[in-house]
């Protein structure tokens, strides 16, 4: 039998067992986000008028009956999930209108925010591993402090500093909002710095690693030098490793979000997750919970089965 | 050889800024003389000097004084978020490790689940069900960071068993409950308590974050992120606001993060496998 017989259903078969599990996780955070609408104290129709309304019981058993409230919880959770399974992520209770429109309509500028990081992320982590792996030296400590530094700022702090420094003192960058480029540095480079670091540490352990493998030497004996060996041979191998953070990648560049888009006063998925947290509007929050979750499957299960074409190996696991 | 000497140095710097932050928030009254709450109006927004070392906010207060008294209600919110963190995913991990096949799926795709969102996130939604204020953001902060701790604590807890003592200690039919606490427990304490320096830094930028976005302690409290998140507005005229209550947060959080990993090292080194 040659090889690709072998091989075919061992990929189908650890695909099935990855979507499988992808699915798992999603059920599971949907699970998770029922469970927090049930936990929250009091009686839901109050909660979702809010504080100080003067609906009759009447109006309120209305709602209660409308919203389908006064069935059993068993039942409401599989209507619940019945209705996520066709994209209903239900009705804001502050804004009165469909999450989902309220989620399409931030989308925007958080992509947009999150694509700007991920790539000044990537080439900052890449100039600051391809300069420092294998070295010791003073550049070595600078990138080291420089790497510990963006790693452990809040950023919050960060973009505090950049805006004073460039939009207060030197007036370069605008102080808040989205409109054009300028406006987008400052955030994506709050966002950027965190996720720079980490990377950069993991790539240069990569690029270490691949340096001291037999075919690095093979490559410097047939006379390339350090330069081109770096990039032409060992960053393949360290960007392999770098792929398995895609979905730490995904999670920290939403979640920062969250912050900067407060701390330069853009709009996106951040700004709405704290509008709905300070508003105790649940269908809002819990639907980008679900939003987050289903991204960050989405991503980690596209590269898991990426690594799984590349990599026979993982096939029998 | 230069890098262990480099490395001493870093942790004599280290505790020592520890060691100064807990006197601080010990006793913030060592530092200074001036009041943390107290306003002159004619003295607003004035830019650091020999007077006010960290300079004035908006409404005249002492910002030095402000940034040394918000150590403690800092602190005891990171403090507070880890410890709920670290007992929480104790609990879970060992009834993973310990509680037999159905538990320990349970518990960990649970975790698996709840990794898959980012903490803030996670947080946002506790708050939600909780609601506002420094002690719902601490146990948000806690749900968020459990999931982390329930799998390391899990981890631990399944080479414990392993361990030639615990085996012979089945062998000898110790009951289950003793046997937890009086082997499995004592030996996972110390690993815990490396754990909880280590994440007492992200516990404190975290928590310190939900308070800046205005969920946690509510003014006139000199707790440091909800300091960042007030002098937001003044930013343009007075950088100091923003930038030295953010400081504060940043150094305790990398000295905390130097002193624990390092004693994480010691600890990795010392427990024989």
């Amino acid at each position: 039998m040659s090889r690709s017989d072998l091989a075919l259903p061992g990929l189908l078969r650890g695909a099935a067992r990855r979507l499988l599990g992808a699915l798992a996780v999603l059920l599971g955070a949907a699970t998770v986000a029922f469970a927090a609408l049930q936990l929250i104290p009091g009686d839901p129709v109050t909660v979702m008028l809010g504080p100080g309304t003067a609906a009759t019981p009447e109006v309120k058993a209305q709602i209660r009956a409308q919203f389908g409230l006064d069935q059993p919880v068993a039942v409401q959770y599989l209507h619940y999930l019945e209705r996520l399974a066709t994209g209903d992520l239900g009705e804001s209770y502050q804004l009165q209108r469909p999450v989902a429109d309220l989620i399409g309509d931030q989308l925007g500028p958080t992509v947009q925010l999150a694509l700007a990081a991920l790539l000044l992320a990537a080439a900052l982590a890449l100039l600051g591993a391809v300069a420092t792996a294998g070295r010791r030296g003073a550049l070595r400590t600078i990138g080291s402090l420089a790497e510990l530094l963006a790693v452990s700022s809040p950023s919050y702090w960060t973009g505090i500093l950049l805006l004073t420094a460039f939009s207060f003192q030197l007036q370069i960058f605008p102080v808040a909002g989205d409109q054009g480029l300028p406006a987008l540095v400052l955030p994506a480079v709050t966002l950027a710095l965190p996720v720079a670091g980490v990377l950069a540490q993991v790539l240069r352990e990569g690029l270490e690693s691949a340096l001291g493998q037999p075919f690095t030497l093979t490559a410097r004996s047939r006379g390339l030098g350090r330069p081109a060996v770096l990039l032409r041979h060992a960053l393949r191998h360290a960007a392999a490793a770098t792929l398995t953070l895609a979905g730490w990648l995904t999670g920290s560049l939403l979640g920062g979000a969250v912050l900067v888009e407060s701390v330069f006063g853009r709009p996106g998925i951040g700004a709405l997750s704290l509008q709905g947290t300070t508003n105790k509007d649940m269908p809002l929050v819990i639907g980008l919970v679900l939003l987050s979750a289903l991204v960050f499957v989405l991503i980690s299960t596209l590269v898991d089965l990426l690594h799984l074409a590349v990599d026979p190996r993982l096939r029998s696991r | 050889m230069a890098r262990p000497a480099a490395g001493r140095t870093t942790l004599v710097l280290a505790s020592a800024l520890l060691a100064l932050i807990v006197l601080a928030a010990l006793a913030p009254g060592l530092f200074t003389h001036a009041s943390p709450v107290e306003t002159d109006p004619a003295g607003a927004l004035t830019p650091p000097g020999a007077r006010h070392w960290f300079g004035t906010d908006q409404l005249g207060r002492d910002l030095f004084a402000r940034v040394l008294h918000g150590t403690r209600p800092s602190l005891l919110l990171g403090l507070g978020a880890t410890a709920l963190a670290v007992v929480g995913g104790a609990v879970l991990g060992l009834a993973a490790a310990l509680g037999g096949r159905t538990a320990d799926q349970v518990l960990m795709r649970l975790a698996d689940v709840l990794l898959s969102l980012p903490p803030i996130l996670l947080a946002l939604l506790a708050v939600s069900v909780l609601g506002t204020g420094s002690v719902n953001v601490m146990i948000a902060i806690a749900v968020a960071f459990v999931p982390g701790y329930a799998r390391i604590v899990r981890a631990e807890t399944l080479v414990v068993r392993r361990s030639g003592y615990v085996e012979s200690a089945v062998l000898l039919g110790l009951p289950r409950p003793l046997l937890i606490a009086r082997h499995v427990l004592p030996n996972a304490i110390g690993p815990m308590l490396v754990l909880a320096t280590v994440g007492f830094g992200a516990s404190l930028i975290a928590v310190s974050g939900l308070s800046f976005l205005g969920l946690g302690p509510q003014p006139p409290s000199p707790e440091w992120g909800a300091m960042l998140s007030q002098g937001r507005s003044f930013l343009q005229t007075a950088w100091w606001i923003g930038v030295f209550p953010g400081a504060a947060i940043t150094l305790t959080a990398l000295a905390a993060g130097a002193v624990g990993r390092r004693a994480q090292r010691r600890f990795t080194q010392r427990t024989p496998v």
